[in-house]
């Protein structure tokens, strides 16, 4: 999933601090699983601004309301009525989200209420961990199904830095040296001869190397 | 032999090979670059010329390692897949070769965590065996990483290094084994402290008969003292430094440390000296130029053959 | 703001200081009328959202009462709360309030004395920390 986490308070009180009808709006899907923008974050977060807007002396009408998908133009287009009533829309999704809402309403300004973070799974409760960088050429199949692109601090596509130590990377002891993951696996899976194979140079342009990437499957569009 | 590299003929000849490193200043001061040129001339086969050593700005490794070209040493040119992508890293190789600059060692770099910019981009376009693959390819099929013809092929004799010392372990000799397999004409070891370890990496160096493929130069370092012992062995990542060598360091007193350091790396390099597929050895004297005249002449590694 | 009397909204668990003030009232032991006491199935049931509305609505202090620890009758519920208290404290920091008038105590069923002590204690400590300036406004 796609992993988020609020902005300070202070920017987003900065953002709305002109406007006095705000619609925030909210996202059910990854935002929602990593708690960061889902319908119970919309509350806290207008409890929040509303009561430093209060302290300031001022209120603010905030109305509150999650919607399945911002990225999806389907979802966006039932918020006409909702925008229309509001100064400005300050978006709980991801960059996707916020910039679907961007693209439809355009004469409102919205604002990102987020930082997006990176694609990863949960390693468990409260904890997210990137696995994943969309690189468009996936290696994992060759990799015992641990990413060295995501993983590795260095992307190192062919083995492990002077700098792996007990299992762990240098840059931090929390994080686990990719290729320990992987040559661990190899030797499980009895692929550890694979190791030997050296991978090429990586064409970067399925990986945003050649400009914003675009799927488009032919059965499908429109 | 495949190219002009002084290191390459010394090597080629069977002699023992010595390099040493010259870390260039974190400023415009080629007079640093000269002074620690200067106590290395005639004493070194070739000089590694530090990338950006540690993730710290500092002139560029391509215009020291001209500045030591003019001393009359042969620098031995470093570069990192951490700061440059592929389009650089050719273009410097390029223009480091027809600068003279004929050896070269291929490096992932310390992350820019550590260093003074641990808000810069890593750029690991391509990781150090691709680019071994990539600068052997340019030297012996004449083309470009991407394909495209190169007039001019730069004839580099081409470094990796190794880390015996790193886990996992067991990979260790498989990675020097891609290294070669993607073209590394040399290697230059990780300091070398812990000589058991390191012989017991060169048993299966030897048992895949790698030592036959390439040059190993082993590396060691004088300590400086026994904070710098300390500092090794806690802060470097992928470095080990024994007990035993930390408890010498400490065992004399403060102002007798740096001799003991000296001496400690003498004798590691006589005991190197008798490990089968040693070819040489990298002495890493960091802001210590001026000792390696003094561990080489102990070592029994001077005067340097003539090739 | 010598004649304040805060506002405290307390969510006691039933397992323990529900309990307890139950204790405290036919003991007859007096603790301040300031306290509003919610009963919860557990203090790990408070949500983060809870405390912030109660905030939002005017409260000037706010605590969590759950049982001692390793006596929650859900095995770890005081132990979230306790985590999500804290959570709670650095927000009403980022908002501009006192983290102090948030809190999170523990009690069990048989300190009834504890209760009244604890209402006691918090109740001036706020009394001390003035009306919550969301209120204030608010009311303007």
């Amino acid at each position: 999933m796609i992993t988020a986490e609020r902005k300070p308070l202070e920017e987003l009180i900065e953002y709305i601090k002109p406007f006095k009808r705000i619609l925030l709006l909210g996202c059910n899907e990854c935002v929602t699983v990593c708690a960061a923008g889902g319908r119970k974050e919309v509350g806290m977060l207008a409890s929040g601004l509303q009561m430093a807007r209060l302290k300031s002396g001022t209120s603010v009408e905030i109305q509150q309301h999650t919607i399945e998908r911002q990225c999806d133009p389907e979802y966006v287009e039932e918020l006409a009525s909702m925008i229309d009533g509001a100064d400005a829309v300050l978006s709980m999704a991801c960059g996707c989200g916020v910039q679907q809402i961007a693209m439809r309403y355009k004469d409102k300004p919205v604002f990102p209420a987020l930082n997006t973070k990176f694609m990863g799974a949960s390693e468990r409760q409260g904890v997210w961990a990137e696995r994943c960088q969309g690189c468009g050429d996936c290696l994992l199949g060759i990799t015992g199904g641990i990413c060295p692109i995501s993983r590795c601090a260095k992307q190192l596509m062919n083995g492990p830095c002077g700098g792996s130590t007990t299992g762990k990377c240098e840059i931090s002891e929390d994080v686990d040296c990719a290729w320990q993951l992987i040559w661990d696996r190899l030797k499980t899976l009895g692929l550890t001869e694979r190791y030997l194979d050296i991978i090429p140079a990586k064409d970067w342009r399925t990986g945003g190397g050649s400009g914003p990437r675009k799927i488009i499957r032919e059965d499908l569009a429109e | 032999m495949k190219t002009e590299s002084n290191l390459e003929k010394i090597l080629a000849a069977g002699h023992l090979a010595v390099t040493s490193e010259c870390g260039p200043p974190r400023g415009c001061k080629p007079d640093e670059v000269i002074k620690k040129s200067n106590y290395l001339k005639g004493i070194v086969d070739a000089v590694n010329v530090t990338d950006n050593q540690t993730a710290m700005v500092r002139m560029s490794s391509l215009a020291a390692s001209v500045i030591v070209k003019q001393q009359g040493l042969n620098p031995l040119f470093q570069i990192t897949c951490r700061d440059r992508n592929r389009l650089a890293m050719q273009a410097d190789i390029i223009g480091a070769y027809s600068l003279g600059i004929d050896t070269m060692l291929c490096l992932s770099g310390d992350h820019t965590k550590f260093g003074d910019h641990p808000q810069a981009m890593n750029v690991h376009d391509i990781d150090s065996i691709q680019m071994i693959q990539m600068v052997r390819d340019m030297r012996d099929k004449s083309i470009f990483q991407g394909g495209a013809e190169l007039k001019g092929a730069p004839k580099m004799f081409i470094g990796a290094a190794a880390n015996p010392f790193a886990d996992p372990f067991e990979l260790r000799v498989m990675r020097l084994a891609k290294k070669i397999a993607a073209g590394a004409d040399f290697i230059q070891t990780q300091c070398i402290f812990n000589v058991d370890k390191f012989e017991k990496w060169m048993e299966g160096v030897r048992k895949l008969g790698l030592h036959k493929k390439c040059y190993i130069l082993a590396g060691v370092t004088p300590c400086k003292s026994l904070g710098a012992a300390k500092y090794m062995s806690k802060r470097v990542p992928g470095m080990d430094v024994p007990q035993e060598v930390i408890d010498r360091m400490s065992s004399v007193p403060k102002d007798k440390q740096a001799e003991e350091g000296v001496a400690i790396c003498v004798e590691t390099i006589k005991r190197l000296k008798k490990v089968e597929g040693v070819a040489g050895f990298h002495i890493m004297a960091i802001e210590w130029e001026e000792k390696v005249e003094e561990i080489c002449e102990r070592a029994g590694l001077l005067p340097r053959p003539q090739v | 703001m010598e004649n304040f009397e805060p506002v405290i909204v307390a969510f006691c668990c039933h397992y323990c200081a529900y309990t307890a003030a139950d204790m405290a009232g036919s003991q007859r032991l007096p603790y301040p009328s300031n306290v509003k006491i919610i009963r919860v199935p557990c203090s790990g049931q408070v949500d983060s959202l809870h405390i912030v509305k109660a905030f939002e609505k005017g409260a000037d202090g706010v605590y969590v009462a759950g049982c001692l620890d390793g006596d929650c009758h859900f095995k770890n519920g005081n132990v979230k709360a306790a985590k999500r208290i804290a959570y709670v404290q650095k927000y009403l920091e980022e908002i501009g309030l006192e983290s102090e008038r948030l809190e999170m105590v523990n009690i069990s069923a048989g300190m009834g004395h504890r209760f009244a002590e604890v209402a006691s204690t918090i109740t001036e400590k706020i009394r001390k920390l003035g009306p919550s300036p969301i209120k204030a406004s608010a009311s303007l």
